[in-house]
């Protein structure tokens, strides 16, 4: 994982100029509570992501990171507490669900494409349906996408017949069809071979070089400190600190943080 | 050797060139080897197998193929056209004190007559016996005669054909059954044909207007048709009809119901649960005496309502508890991933379903639901429990007519293949959809 991440740092030069954040607010949580069953999984969560923001959530396992990124597209239903995006509150109106899973991309650890449908298919099958796109529309946007995420080629082919880095960026452009305005990842890169990671983390970062908005759940420190703005670490369901990546990784004000960036970066 | 010593590495990689594989791994002889004679338990059992093909195979062969009558219109046609004689043959017998008797016997003979060639074959047999007087063995005979070799009597089949087919439909009227079943399988092999346009629409001609099309064909009393009752359709085609509408129903049914037994609202949940667990927990046999008795109890007094329509609606309720299982258990085994890239996307529930969902769970679902659709196309055969004449029924009528009596393996032989090559079909048409909807993962 470090290897990758050292070679991004070498290579990889990020273009900040379009990565303004606005002051209109994308996301706003607030006094948010969510149990399993009788666990208490996040605890009071306010945050709010301006447009813009590009924000990297890290943390040991079971902290409620990719929890909270889950409760963001209502994947996970939370108990207590508001969400908004987009200025619209998720409750158990199945009318702003809707909307507000149109606004909102997600990209998972596994992956998730269909397996039964090309890649193609993957990509215009939201657009088609749920945006009611004509084909031919939703054809050339999704070959726009694949192009973005640099295999148009295997546009015909299965999923099940790429390689895992493959079917994470054919994951991406399937999410970019959509043409959200906030994108969530959700340990992207974790299921994948060491060759590979790179690869997704290229993707990710022209889409930050776009403007998006980005919330991403990832244990690549080198990604953090290129392409952040804000780096978050939470644990035992709780924002624990958050910084801009310079001082997350150079003062970590919290000796949980510490301890834990000690870990992650030594090995 | 060193501790540091790891060999010499070249400056420049170069992988080897791919070698062909062992001989005895590929080719006939290693089929052979891998397949039938890998060790030699199995080769004892590749041996103990041929042995009995040998054993079954021939009899079977020649007495359904190369000894049996196949023209003629009626009985007389089967019988062998060869005289047999009844000869006197002097035999001897061996005392016990050792001298000799000499014994008269009869021994058959097959004379062929001027004229005629044989329609049967013979062999000479052997014939053993003892001589007995007072309880008491004396000598030991053998005499030889000509014993005729029995063959199938398919003229039987052929005579009563029609009515395996049709039941008791009437003679003129039968084009209509012919032309409905006819052109229903036309369209299903249609559909079924890889790249043909407009599948999904004869899909969906076949499901609503096709079923109720093919109800006024058979039953008549429109466009100068004339009524034919439906107790009197029989045969394969009510077999065919009674299986058609089961699985036909019974699919989206079972996919309702296993939706809902996964449902998030209980009452919905509940309804299913009792539904599938109280059809499945019940033999079909008492679904359809249920059909027959209990069933016209709900119905508003007053009402007839006829047997067959019972019959289609046991079983098919029947079939869609069964269904609703497996299609349950296609459902358990996609991954939750696909459900929630499915969500996310912005699908709503029944897209999410249509789109995603049940095309894979389908999918993995395929030789369930085939399995217990040719179980439905067997289980037919119970129907004449309630007095159904389905093609079971019409060749055991046709078996115990006094005419025909004695021929029941040609029936059972005609039914049992019958039934067969549908089965089969089904099964193979499963095998090949799991080969082409498999996509690599």
């Amino acid at each position: 994982m470090s290897e990758a991440t050292s070679d991004l740092n070498g290579e990889v030069a990020v273009d900040r100029s379009k990565m303004t954040i606005s002051d209109e607010v994308a996301i706003q949580i607030v006094g948010m509570h969510k149990w399993y069953g009788t666990f208490h999984v996040l605890k009071d969560i306010d945050l709010t992501v301006n447009r813009g923001e590009r924000i990297v959530i890290c943390g040991p396992s079971g902290s409620g990171k990719s929890t909270l990124i889950r409760c963001i597209n209502r994947l996970e239903e939370h108990q207590q507490g508001q969400i908004f995006v987009d200025e619209i509150e998720l409750t158990n109106d199945l009318k702003n669900i809707d909307t507000i899973r149109r606004e909102v991309g997600m990209v998972f650890q596994h992956f998730n494409l269909f397996p039964h449908l090309t890649v193609l298919e993957n990509c215009t099958l939201a657009p088609i349906w749920v945006r009611k796109m004509p084909k031919a529309e939703a054809e050339e946007v999704a070959m726009r996408y694949l192009e973005t995420v640099r295999i148009p080629e295997q546009a015909m082919k299965f999923p099940g017949q790429l390689s895992g880095g493959q079917q994470q960026r054919v994951a991406i452009a399937r999410s970019l069809c959509m043409n959200p305005r906030i994108m969530l990842f959700d340990e992207p890169t974790s299921a994948l071979d060491p060759e590979m990671i790179k690869e997704v983390l290229e993707v990710m970062i022209t889409l930050a070089q776009e403007g998006m908005t980005m919330l991403c759940v990832t244990h690549e420190m080198g990604f953090a400190r290129q392409v952040a703005n804000r780096v978050m670490f939470m644990d035992a369901g709780e924002i624990v600190e958050q910084n801009e990546p310079e001082e997350f990784f150079h003062n970590p004000k919290s000796d949980r943080t510490k301890l834990f960036l000690s870990q992650i970066l030594t090995h | 050797m060193s501790h540091t010593d790891f060999g010499q590495t070249p400056a420049v990689f170069e992988p080897k060139p791919d070698l062909p594989p062992p001989a005895s791994t590929v080719g006939l002889i290693g089929w052979l080897r891998g397949n039938l004679f890998p060790d030699w338990f199995n080769s004892a059992l590749t041996l103990v197998a041929i042995l009995a093909l040998f054993m079954i195979i021939p009899p079977i062969v020649n007495w359904a193929l190369l000894d049996a009558h196949f023209a003629g219109d009626s009985r007389a046609a089967c019988k062998p056209n060869v005289q047999i004689v009844k000869d006197k043959v002097i035999t001897q017998g061996e005392l016990p004190d050792g001298s000799t008797m000499e014994l008269e016997a009869t021994a058959d003979r097959v004379v062929v007559p001027e004229g005629v060639t044989p329609n049967v074959r013979w062999t000479r047999k052997l014939i053993e016996g003892t001589v007995r007087a007072t309880g008491r063995e004396y000598a030991k005979v053998e005499i030889e005669q000509d014993v005729i070799i029995e063959g199938a009597c398919w003229v039987f089949i052929g005579i009563r054909y029609d009515q395996f087919i049709y039941g008791f439909y009437p003679k003129e009227e039968r084009w209509r059954p012919t032309v409905v079943i006819g052109v229903g399988l036309l369209l299903i092999i249609y559909m079924l044909t890889d790249g043909m346009p407009h599948r999904g629409r004869v899909a969906m001609f076949l499901l609503i207007p096709f079923p109720i099309i093919a109800f006024f064909m058979f039953s008549g009393g429109v466009l100068g048709m004339p009524h034919v009752d439906n107790a009197k359709w029989g045969g394969l085609v009510l077999t065919i009809i009674i299986s058609a509408v089961a699985i036909t129903g019974a699919l989206p049914l079972g996919i309702a119901l296993a939706l809902g037994r996964r449902s998030q609202m209980p009452i919905i949940r509940l309804f299913c649960v009792i539904f599938i667990e109280f059809l499945r927990s019940v033999p079909m046999i008492t679904i359809l005496f249920m059909a027959m008795v209990v069933l016209p109890l709900f119905l508003p007094p007053g009402t007839t309502f006829d047997q067959l329509a019972r019959v289609l609606i046991g079983v098919t309720l029947f079939i869609a508890a069964y269904t609703a299982e497996v299609v349950r258990g296609g459902l358990q085994a996609l991954p939750k991933g696909q459900y929630e890239a499915a969500e996310a996307l912005g699908l709503g529930y029944w897209k999410m379903m249509r789109l995603i969902i049940l095309p894979q769970a389908l999918k993995i679902m395929i030789p369930a639901i085939v399995s217990l659709f040719i179980g439905i196309f067997k289980d037919t055969t119970l129907v004449q429990i309630v007095g159904l004449n389905d093609l079971l029924t019409m060749v055991q009528l046709a078996v115990t007519d006094a005419q025909w009596i004695g021929l029941s393996k040609e029936g059972y032989f005609f039914c049992a293949f019958i039934f067969f090559v549908f089965c089969f079909s089904m099964s193979r048409y499963s095998m090949y959809l799991e080969r082409k909807l498999h996509t690599g993962h």
